[in-house]
């Protein structure tokens, strides 16, 4: 499918939305290039959503300016924003069958009808539902139910696509397959991509670039690279990296004016460093993962290879970071030093 | 099971014995209206529960007699009107209740739901003198307008509209569509069951009005079948089964409406009781 989309980056402005009391998004600005995959991550309730909503038009912001190319939209309605959205329960109309799920965009946009099927079947092509045109959504699987969501969003060949964690309700197996298959998706559309999720593995796999955002504010934007080698933060830090990284006492590392963290294959037991008790020992199969608490406030999870000896559970162990892959935080605000 | 739990055999004879007791309480004025109608007039009061005679000039003379296929006409377009103009304020208000954002949604819904509380006879008097005062009586306005827009039909739709994911309603509008053509291309496609329902109760409730009916109409030619029968009653004494078989003639139009759309009856009595 031949992709004609005009040129559509997104600018965020000192973009705000409250509701009532609560900042949802909290002065919020944003650079997001043309034909970008954009990963919006982050935990439950950072406003991650609402932003992204704000994009699509389907909430007002409180406050600051949404650009999409040369246009501020802040007052442009949905539907003329030239953006296409995906949810996360999908929003099939289940009383259409999926050809008409797929070319109703286009049907409200009075496309004759010869066009707008042939734009369906084209659509339906692409993400491999040709067979299932007839059928109800309620008769499909939870993924082909996904890909019809995701051709009604193309089928109309917007500038952007905004995706609200389209992939939090298929089975682990599904969701990896159709990750790569969005990616694929993305470099054949050529277009921009603004995906939201709170998976951190999404968030690696299928972005070039990634806003990590807590209570309203973006705590660091970068490619994925960037947010995993560099975290901006301890939260950054501790949020992408499964498992995450670990965050010593101050003073139990290095100074006492700065925190030092270690990604946990950064991490290693040794004779001397600092002092923890092996919590829990599990065997993953082609590595080993000692969980050790340090302190009532601090744990640390070491990785080492599958069939080395490990201390047993209660053991006493000494924890020290790699010198070359230290990470250090200011201790009051907790953002990078170094 | 408990012990003491009579065999399964047992409680569905029970179950049924007392089925058919309460079917015979409520079919025999039927089966009494049916053989008197059947039977000429002289022969009514022998026998009145063996159908010993038959005969279908009663029916013939209850239709000519009494006007029947006038009121009946009446009484269809008056069902008619009040059904479909009470679809499409129930489905617009409904809307509205369950959609769109405005100021007090919440205490206006709750001052339409207490019309509910407020019966007929109370609003009768002074709705009468309003169709007077508009020289509306003895027409079908006065017959239709009181009847147009009901606190139940609005809740019933609105409680079905409430079960619409509010994803759907944001996906319409990211492809482009107002309120009026989610309205027309979603909300109501999916409500189709419980509009039927809705229809069905308007159309049995109208087509059995009696007592507006016989409040506003003065004029012969606007009788409606309800209060047409109470005229056959009261001008042949002398042929007790007339009005026996005016009944009938009122009763055969619905009876054929319930058994066609019966269906849509009990889905929309039980829609919203079962997630879907």
């Amino acid at each position: 499918m031949q992709y004609d989309s005009s040129v559509a980056s997104i600018r965020l402005v000192g973009v705000s939305k409250h509701f009532g009391d609560v900042k949802a998004v909290d002065n919020v600005s944003l650079d997001i290039a043309d034909r970008d995959f954009m990963i919006l991550l982050g935990p439950s309730g950072c406003g991650k959503s609402t932003l992204l909503r704000t994009i699509a038009g389907l909430e007002d912001p409180t406050a600051g300016e949404v650009w999409i190319g040369d246009c501020m939209v802040n007052d442009v309605e949905p539907k003329d924003r030239d953006v296409s959205m995906v949810f996360q329960s999908y929003a099939l109309y289940p009383h259409k069958s999926v050809q008409a799920n797929i070319e109703f965009p286009l049907k409200v946009r009075g496309v004759n009808k010869a066009e707008r099927a042939e734009a369906a079947k084209q659509a339906a092509e692409v993400l491999g539902l040709t067979p299932y045109l007839e059928r109800r959504p309620g008769a499909l699987s939870g993924g082909q139910r996904q890909r019809v969501a995701l051709a009604r969003a193309i089928v109309r060949q917007p500038a952007v696509f905004c995706m609200d964690e389209p992939l939090s309700n298929l089975d682990a197996k599904l969701r990896a397959e159709t990750r790569a298959e969005l990616v694929a998706l993305h470099d054949r559309l050529n277009a921009t991509f603004v995906y939201v999720t709170h998976d951190q593995v999404e968030a690696m796999t299928m972005g070039n670039r990634i806003a990590v955002m807590r209570d309203g504010i973006i705590e660091q934007v970068g490619s994925p690279k960037e947010v995993y080698d560099k975290p901006a933060s301890v939260f950054v830090a501790q949020f992408i990296g499964t498992p995450p990284m670990n965050i010593f006492p101050a003073g139990s590392v290095e100074a006492a004016d700065h925190v030092v963290g270690a990604r946990p294959e950064h991490t290693h037991l040794t004779s001397s460093g600092v002092a923890a008790t092996v919590a829990l020992v599990e065997h993953l199969g082609h590595e080993i993962q000692v969980v050790c608490t340090i302190d009532a406030e601090h744990r640390a999870i070491v990785r080492i290879p599958a069939g080395t000896e490990v201390p047993g559970n209660g053991s006493s162990v000494f924890l020290t970071a790699d010198e070359n892959h230290r990470h250090r935080f200011n201790v009051k605000t907790g953002l990078r030093i170094s | 099971m408990a012990l003491d739990t009579p065999p399964k055999g047992w409680r569905s004879f029970a179950r049924y014995s007392m089925l058919t007791i309460v079917a015979l309480f409520i079919l025999f004025p039927v089966y009494t209206t049916v053989i008197a109608a059947l039977k000429p007039g002289n022969k009514v009061l022998d026998n009145p529960l063996v159908p010993d005679a038959f005969t279908l000039d009663v029916l013939k003379d209850a239709w000519t007699q009494g006007r029947l296929g006038r009121y009946l006409m009446n009484t269809t377009v008056v069902a008619f009107i009040v059904t479909s103009v009470q679809l499409v304020t129930s489905i617009a208000s409904a809307y509205a209740f369950s959609f769109l954002k405005f100021p007090m949604k919440r205490l206006v819904f709750g001052i339409f739901l207490s019309t509910l509380l407020v019966p007929l006879e109370v609003t009768l008097v002074v709705n009468r003198r309003t169709i007077d005062s508009l020289g509306w009586l003895n027409s079908f306005q006065g017959l239709t307008i009181p009847f147009v827009a009901t606190a139940f039909g609005t809740f019933l739709l609105r409680q079905v509209f409430m079960q619409i994911p509010p994803d759907l309603r944001e996906a319409a509008q990211m492809d482009g569509l107002g309120h009026w053509g989610f309205m027309k291309e979603v909300a109501i496609p999916l409500v189709r069951p419980t509009l039927g329902a809705l229809g069905l109760f308007s159309f049995l409730a109208s087509w059995n009005q009696y007592l507006w009916p016989s409040l506003i109409t003065t004029e012969d030619d606007m009788n409606t079948l309800q209060t047409g029968l109470r005229l056959l009653a009261s001008s042949d004494l002398d042929k007790p089964n007339l009005i026996m078989a005016g009944t009938i003639i009122a009763a055969v139009p619905i009876l054929i409406v319930l058994v066609v759309f019966q269906k849509q009856l009990v889905r929309g009595l039980t829609a919203g009781a079962v997630k879907g």
